[in-house]
């Protein structure tokens, strides 16, 4: 790998492993890169596509062919799978947006406030409240899943989606918090100053001057929780057991136990159907994705 | 700042400039968090630490048993069992999916043609990763008559049915979760801009090769960002669960061989109902968590290189 790397400097041997024997031209070593990485890009790609391209064959030709040509479209799969569970598929599509829409809503509305008082208000506990913040991000939700379940069974909301939704509404997702203080922080303080003289309190700085700028935050936030609440199985499989109410991954995993192999095409069918939303969540908002696991990322 | 780097910040400095104080308006702006601290994080850790002290299931209500559950799971050979398919998961593919984000992100650095195009390809599988859809894809890919054996075919190696054998079902797993390496690339490639190129320049003009480059000047400035994804992604991988759920149709099977500790966890509190263990579970695992995160920080005074 590094020999398509290597630069053309002078060799001075350094102590360190030995210069490489020969060198390979620049335009043969860059199209060697690209035929590389095109290469690599291809096979981490393959399944997915394997998978799109076979949810249109019939069942016995998805164990036959390993290749990714179609002889013919066959969207038969697609109906199967979509009336395959007790619920067409769309009301499964439909209990995960809701559930997707309450969490982005709740996560933008609780996560923002968190992050103005940690960003920008001065008060009693705030080192520790804000470490406490922290540690939280990093807390596996298996460690609280126990008692929260046992909380919601109490107050009858299993079955319902307010469990997924109501922790939203309370910034627990921390790293969304963390992800809007480090913005706000860059944020120039004259502009708060500036209101502040004119008479604003702190919901009016707040609403007025601070949101209508962290605009790229809230993006940012509005796509992760999209894909994350979309893709979570854990909670949405404990909290709904009822098939009326399952989300797509639980119906999706339902399907898998309930046909056993014996529907591969109408299984695949549903799942590109599932991943869609994703990959096109994935096109509309690549550059908050990348610069939200960047900017979180960096020192 | 990364979270981490904040860690270590709160432990150094002081708070700037003491500005006026405005308790009232911050505890209003942070009354949903306070309400999120005490009834969704921060209350139910203390409430299932408490819960790991009883026998409880749902019905009646919890009795006190002292360190049963604790005596519990140092008989309980399933237990033992998933904390060794957990560990190797996690020592498995953690270093694996990191070497490759590392080399990826190196690679794709330094002004290359159609960097956006590359990013985005191996990025996608992150995103698809923890979905149950890819785990129902695994489930094919990997089986006796799937993906994987027919391509196998293709250059003369008869394969065997990957998911059905114990010995190689947790390695299925595995390559999943390296299949996901985009994740950690990208943060590599937002770390590698942070390098000033002039150190390369200065390296190059002394005459230090691509190697050596690496070496001694990749390595230790991007050694924060290494760190922060190593901690990361164990963190991470220790809570896997979906993959595993799918792809064994919730055993954890073939003979418990992809019983990641969190699907044990799951079978014990929500198939059997057995609160009060599964929350010594759930206790023991945010300890083992905590262990290898402050084994990493405690390592990471050796190795990692703060340039401020």
């Amino acid at each position: 790998m590094t020999d398509l790397t290597e630069r053309t400097v002078p060799v001075v041997t350094t102590g360190d492993p030995p210069p490489p024997r020969f060198r390979v031209p620049a335009p043969v070593r860059s199209i060697a890169r690209h035929a590389a990485l095109s290469l690599l890009a291809l096979v981490m790609l393959y399944p997915v596509i394997w998978m799109v391209v076979s949810s249109l064959r019939p069942d016995a030709e998805i164990f036959r062919s390993p290749g990714i040509v179609l002889d013919s479209l066959r969207v038969a799969n697609y109906g199967t799978g979509w009336n395959a569970l007790t619920s067409p598929f769309g009301h499964y599509l439909v209990n995960s947006a809701i559930v997707v829409l309450g969490c982005i809503i709740g996560n933008l509305v609780s996560c923002s406030m968190a992050a103005y008082a940690f960003a920008r208000l001065e008060f009693t506990g705030r080192r520790l409240f804000f470490a406490l913040m922290l540690g939280t991000i990093m807390l596996p939700i298996h460690v609280i899943i126990v008692p929260q379940y046992i909380m919601f069974s109490q107050l009858g909301w299993v079955n319902t989606f307010l469990p997924l939704i109501v922790p939203k509404l309370l910034a627990t997702d921390a790293f969304f918090v963390f992800l809007m203080v480090q913005f706000i922080r860059g944020l120039p303080r004259d502009l708060d100053e500036a209101a502040r003289i004119d008479g604003a309190g702190h919901p009016r700085i707040f609403l007025r001057v601070i949101l209508p700028l962290m605009l790229p935050a809230l993006a940012t936030t509005t796509i992760f929780t999209f894909i994350w609440t979309w893709n979570d199985f854990f909670s949405q499989l404990i909290y709904l057991t009822d098939p009326e109410m399952y989300t797509v991954p639980v119906a999706l995993r339902s399907f898998v136990d309930s046909t056993v192999a014996t529907s591969w095409g109408a299984m695949f069918a549903m799942s590109v159907v599932s991943l869609l939303p994703i990959f096109l969540a994935f096109l509309v908002g690549q550059r908050y994705l990348i610069k939200g696991i960047a900017t979180t990322g960096i020192k | 700042m990364s979270a981490l780097g904040e860690f270590r910040r709160l432990g150094t400095t002081r708070s700037g400039p003491r500005r006026k104080r405005d308790n009232k308006a911050a505890y209003l702006f942070l009354l949903p968090w306070f309400g999120g601290l005490l009834l969704i994080t921060a209350g139910p850790v203390v409430a299932s630490f408490v819960l790991g002290f009883t026998d409880y299931n749902l019905i009646q209500p919890p009795e006190f048993n002292g360190l049963a559950n604790v005596r519990r799971m140092v008989a309980d050979e399933r237990l033992h069992q998933a904390l060794g398919v957990t560990f190797g998961y996690v020592l498995g593919s953690v270093p694996l999916q990191l070497a490759a984000a590392l080399a990826l992100a190196m690679l794709l650095d330094r002004g290359l043609r159609g960097l956006a195009f590359y990013r985005s390809a191996f990025y996608l599988p992150s995103l698809l990763g923890s979905s149950v859809a890819i785990a129902v894809l695994w489930r094919q890919i990997f089986g006796a008559e799937g993906l994987f054996n027919r391509a196998l075919d293709l250059v003369g190696v008869s394969g065997r049915g990957w998911i059905s054998d114990p010995d190689t079902a947790l390695s299925t797993l595995i390559v999943l979760n390296v299949w996901t390496f985009g994740a950690p690339m990208v943060i590599f490639l937002a770390g590698l801009r942070q390098i000033p190129a002039m150190y390369y320049e200065a390296a190059s003009v002394d005459g230090a090769n691509r190697w050596t480059q690496f070496r001694r000047i990749t390595l230790p400035l991007l050694s924060p960002i290494i760190f922060f994804n190593v901690v990361l992604q164990i963190i991470h991988a220790f809570q896997s669960f979906t993959q595993a759920f799918v792809v064994s149709g919730g055993t954890g099977g073939p003979s418990d061989s992809t019983l990641f500790y969190t699907l044990y966890l799951y079978q014990r509190g929500f198939h059997n109902f057995d609160m009060g263990y599964a929350s010594a579970l759930a206790w023991l695992l945010l300890l083992i968590i905590a262990g290898f995160t402050a084994l990493n920080f405690w390592a990471a005074k050796r190795w990692v290189f703060y340039d401020d």
